[in-house]
């Protein structure tokens, strides 16, 4: 199979995962700029992305994503590591046109990940798999099963918390210097680039991941902040925090 | 006229491919400002010479940019520090009066060293035998306008052309890619009439041997772009990809 053998079908993996998961992106950011206007609409969307078939669907196809980037990450770059060699230069300096993200894909990757982690931990183990034990017939509090689609609740509390809110903020920087490169990246590997769109595709992928990171950054501080429509929530004394 | 220069010189000296190697340290005095690197080399060796010392082994031959056999990794730069310019083109009148310039072979698994700051460069030859000419008969000398070429496309294809399969793409690449060079050789013929014909069967060939020789994959960092002595575009890597995906669809 092409895709897994050859160098450039292993690289357009990366890109056409990387590119869907792009889009994953725009859609989770928009919807959460809802909790900022409407704690009800917030909390309707997560009841329609509960434990409903295509919402189910739709995670599995995200984790086969996550999965398959990340792993193919890895074997790319430890055959990378071997094709560089065991012996490395004393000096080396970096072109100006290389930009530093380009360079550290895999690490700002990592964070993104262990970031990923966290998220699920903090929502997704509150909300969609409790509904999918408690569909499977195992015990889960009633507390816990009134709540699942309270997406709004559990925004406010998880970003009142400081060392919450610090670190999804390190997490979107990551991110974004990840988006920075993968964007247009994933255009030059499937080949839709030449010498006038490398300009217009990275001037989009700077654009976009801004815009995408903004979005979840407002959400972020206006938790935080106890700003727009999460402000009215009234948070359980010391509710998720540390 | 350029002043004399006088500075250190930090060398990458290797006995043979299995042997470890070492810096070693050189004082070069009162170097002319227009002596080229591959001279002030050649001075360097002299004395060696003279003092009855092994002559630093490196690679050389036109001395005028085009043949791509002049191979140094000067001060963290394949070719060191001049843009657009082989080692050969680098005079020392970039460098000034106590510097300390470091000489380092290119390092890429596909590139073994041989010796010193000569490495073999083979893995080259193999992928451009698997497919980076043209086979089909193309008869005599056709007439100048008997297949029209756009003015754009012609440079284009010259650009690419212009590579000189030197290895500075492999050697400033963090994941000793190939990608810059097979790009070049791809794209000269795929942007051509008479190359076309045989356009899917080369991309196959071409990329095939250059994952079985062991060169990286391609994460689009640019730095090849940058080190390139013939400025060879990355957009030709665009191309290649285009090319190779098309051509493995069509299968």
């Amino acid at each position: 199979m092409w895709l897994s053998k050859s160098s450039v079908g292993r690289k357009v993996v990366m890109s056409v995962t990387g590119a869907a998961l792009v889009l994953f992106l725009l859609f989770h950011m928009s919807m959460n700029l809802v909790a900022i206007i409407s704690t009800d609409g917030y909390n309707a969307i997560c009841e329609f992305l509960g434990a409903n078939w295509y919402a189910l669907v739709g995670t599995a196809g995200l984790a086969a994503l996550v999965v398959l980037h990340f792993v193919y990450a890895f074997i790319l770059t430890l055959q990378n590591r071997k094709a560089r060699g065991s012996q490395r230069y004393a000096v080396s300096e970096r072109p100006k046109n290389v930009t530093w993200a380009s360079q550290n894909m895999l690490v700002l990757g990592i964070i993104v990940v262990l970031g990923i982690g966290l998220h699920l931990f903090n929502f997704w183990a509150k909300m969609q798999l409790p509904e999918v034990l408690h569909m499977m017939g195992m015990h889960v509090d009633a507390v816990t099963m009134e709540n699942v689609a309270n997406g709004s609740y559990y925004i406010a509390s998880t970003f009142s918390c400081p060392v919450y809110a610090a670190i999804y903020v390190i997490w979107l920087a990551a991110l974004w210097f990840h988006l920075t490169h993968g964007i247009w990246s994933s255009m030059q590997t499937l080949g839709v680039n030449n010498n006038v769109w490398i300009c217009r595709w990275k001037a989009i992928g700077n654009v976009l991941a801004t815009i995408i990171i903004l979005g979840f950054l407002v959400v972020v501080v206006a938790g935080y902040f106890g700003l727009g429509a999460l402000g009215k929530i009234a948070l359980e004394c010391g509710a998720a925090c540390c | 006229m350029d002043k004399n220069i006088s500075f250190t010189l930090k060398v990458w000296r290797q006995r043979g491919p299995k042997a470890k190697g070492a810096f070693e340290t050189y004082q070069m005095k009162d170097i002319p400002g227009d002596t080229s690197f591959l001279e002030m080399l050649d001075i360097l060796n002299e004395q060696l010479v003279n003092e009855n010392k092994e002559p630093i082994v490196f690679d050389h031959d036109c001395r005028e940019g085009i043949c791509g056999m002049c191979s140094l990794y000067v001060n963290g730069h394949p070719h060191g520090p001049a843009t657009g310019a082989t080692t050969c083109q680098l005079y020392m009148r970039r460098f000034k009066d106590g510097d300390t310039i470091t000489v380092e072979p290119w390092r890429s698994a596909g590139f073994p060293v041989i010796r010193d700051l000569m490495v073999d460069r083979t893995a080259f030859d193999k992928i451009q035998q698997a497919g980076g000419y043209v086979s089909i008969n193309t008869g005599g000398m056709p007439d100048a306008n008997a297949i029209p070429i756009g003015k754009d496309v012609a440079e284009e294809a010259m650009d690419a052309a212009a590579c000189i399969g030197c290895g500075a793409c492999v050697a400033a690449c963090k994941n000793g890619s190939a990608m810059l060079f097979v790009s070049a050789k791809v794209s000269q013929f795929a942007l051509l009439p008479q190359g076309k014909v045989e356009a899917k069967k080369r991309v196959k060939a071409m990329v095939a041997k250059m994952d079985e020789l062991g060169f990286g994959n391609c994460t689009n960092t640019r730095a090849c772009e940058a080190e390139c002595p013939k400025c060879v575009s990355i957009s030709n890597i665009a191309r290649l990809n285009r090319e190779f995906i098309k051509a493995k669809l069509k299968d």
